[in-house]
């Protein structure tokens, strides 16, 4: 290598050097990261789905062309009760993720109640727990036979014993439970953020006026707290339709009668478990279908993206 | 007046009685399974198990087992749990914070579409992405491995969005006083910023940590043997329809999750805000 060079390779890494450390740039290289992982874990995956659901997939290398046929084989009786399943989920969990963290927090916000952060904190430890962890507890509680504790409970009040994980709706009752048990101390947390926005004032003048607690609850605490619901309301649904760890822990293979057959599990069992990536990915796309509508219409409705600029 | 005296005194015994209720509710899952994992599995389904402990029944066999069964496979997927935990978390800090801080402080063409596809990979289930990823790492050559477990979900949207969040309160001022030192633009950010950003680190430690140890859905697609699994992919392959490993099961449970709940009693603030700022799914 000639001097010449040397100095001209010197030159021009000065030159990539003041490129990539100036401020225009600087920004760029900062974010790449996301955009290389964007790319490559996102983007591309996206399209290989898509690609994949109008295809048979006979190997990595080797694929069919065969139009809509996976999305015409979704017209099956299993897919529907895994879509029956999501939407009765999710419209429990909406019912109940919302009201009850609602009032634990609006009760934990009160700064009389003496030790409200001891409530908090026990409150808030089952989001701690792995969803298989909890899983193995839940099984036991809700065991089939009349000893297991929740049976063990029910006697007492003259029930039959239940087979929880045998017939649909106890099947239904303990994955809710599940749920319900690991989040409700995460979605109080929200709420609780929510209610400190809340200006003081608003009590004082409604006490003025002679409002009692109950008055003071629905005429200024949820219209108030309404945009903490509707981004909890977001998650619930989202997490209702993507559900799998909540079923997976009580039942590990298939179901007569489909019971804890979700969207997710359809995928994990047609794509994983029976080889079927072509027929796996035209479910994958359905559920983007559902889960994207679902958050157009609220975004829509709530007019979330103005807030946004 | 004294009308109103005993409103409030029931009002009072309602609402503790409330709490107290939900606060047993809670803890009953825990307290059952840390009484299960001292009891001698083989009889829980005949005997059932109740409140009370019978102490005559009870041990550490259970505990003993996580050593001697399958060849102290579960410590394996321990150590595994933690590597995959260290590592997810430091990479993920390190890359989501540099492109939260560039989105909010730097003003650059672009900037909002990219924040925009923040929020789209923060909407979209990853679950419709696994087949995909799945041939990804297959060809890339690391299915079964830890970095095909970490790299997909590493540079996660929640925690950029956290991120971002935070430093839109950074002091802008001190970006230009840095150039008039002389700091290069990684310097501002590495020297000047990082320090400034401690209470999001803290917060997004504890996320990122609490993901990657109960991630779920993808780890049990991409680890394939035993040896590699963590711990809650190891414990739900004790779930089988052939009879389910209770003695191991169980301990295995209790110890995966004990530790943490320990750190929680000492670091409340930061889980929560950390947990609280991203949803934890597992």
């Amino acid at each position: 290598m000639s001097s010449r060079t040397i100095v001209e390779d010197k030159k021009l890494a000065g030159t990539v050097k003041r490129f990539l450390y100036s401020q225009k740039v600087a920004p760029y290289v900062l974010v790449s990261p996301f955009i290389i992982s964007f790319l490559i874990f996102f983007l591309v995956p996206t399209i290989q789905t898509i690609n994949m659901s109008f295809h048979k997939v006979i190997s990595l290398n080797s694929m069919e062309f065969i139009g809509i046929k996976n999305y015409t084989r979704l017209w099956n009786v299993h897919f529907f009760n895994a879509i029956r399943t999501n939407t009765i989920y999710t419209l429990i969990c909406v019912c109940t993720m919302i009201p009850i963290p609602i009032i634990l927090s609006v009760i934990l916000n009160d700064k009389l109640i003496r030790g409200r952060n001891f409530y908090r904190s026990v409150f808030f430890i089952p989001s701690l727990t792995s969803v298989i962890v909890a899983g193995v507890s839940f099984r036991l509680i809700f065991g089939s036979l009349p000893n297991a504790l929740f049976n063990w409970l029910l006697s007492f009040v003259g029930v039959e014993p239940v087979s929880w994980n045998m017939e649909y709706w106890p099947a239904m009752f303990i994955m809710v439970c599940l749920a319900l048990w690991r989040v409700t101390g995460v979605y109080m947390i929200y709420f609780l953020s929510g209610l400190q926005s809340i200006p003081e004032e608003l009590y004082e003048s409604a006490d003025i006026d002679g409002a009692d607690s109950v008055k003071k609850f629905f005429h200024i605490t949820l219209p108030l707290l309404k945009p903490t619901t509707l981004y909890v309301l977001t998650l619930v649904i989202f997490e209702g339709y993507r559900m799998f760890g909540e079923s997976y822990v009580y039942w590990e293979e298939n179901t007569p009668g489909d019971l804890g057959l979700t969207i997710t599990r359809y995928i994990y069992m047609e794509a994983f478990r029976k080889n079927d990536m072509g027929f796996g990915s035209a479910i994958g796309i359905t559920l983007l279908c559902i889960v994207m509508i679902i958050n157009v219409i609220q975004l829509k409705s709530f007019g979330l993206f103005r807030k946004e600029d | 007046m004294k009308h109103s005296n005993i409103y409030h005194t029931a009002r009072k015994v309602l609402i503790y009685t409330m709490l107290t209720i939900v606060a047993v509710i809670v803890l009953i899952p825990f307290y059952y399974l840390i009484l299960a994992s001292f009891t001698d599995t083989t009889r829980l389904f005949t005997d059932g198990l109740t409140l009370v402990p019978r102490w005559d029944r009870m041990g550490f066999f259970n505990y003993a087992r996580t050593v001697t069964d399958r060849e102290g496979a579960y410590w394996a997927w321990y150590k595994n749990s933690i590597q995959i935990a260290v590592l997810f978390t430091a990479g993920g800090l390190f890359l989501t914070s540099m492109v939260g801080y560039s989105l909010a402080t730097y003003r650059f063409r672009g900037r909002t579409f990219i924040f925009i596809l923040v929020l789209i990979v923060m909407m979209i289930p990853i679950e419709i992405l696994m087949l995909p990823l799945y041939n990804l790492t297959v060809k890339w050559r690391i299915i079964n491995t830890k970095a095909g477990v970490i790299l997909p979900f590493m540079v996660a949207g929640n925690a950029i969005f956290f991120f971002r969040q935070f430093s839109t309160s950074l002091p802008v001022d001190l970006m230009d006083a840095g150039r008039i030192d002389g700091a290069t633009e990684y310097g501002i950010y590495f020297r000047i910023m990082v320090p400034l950003m401690k209470p999001a680190f803290g917060a997004m430690t504890i996320l990122l940590a609490m993901m990657s140890w109960n991630m779920f859905v993808w780890p049990l697609i991409v680890l394939r043997e035993n040896w590699n699994f963590t711990i809650p992919i190891g414990l739900a392959s004790l779930l089988t329809p052939y009879g389910n490993n209770y003695a191991l099961l169980i301990p295995g449970a209790v110890l995966a999750v004990v530790p943490v709940v320990i750190v929680f009693l000492f670091n409340q603030k930061s889980f929560i805000s950390g947990l609280a700022s991203g949803g934890v799914k597992g």
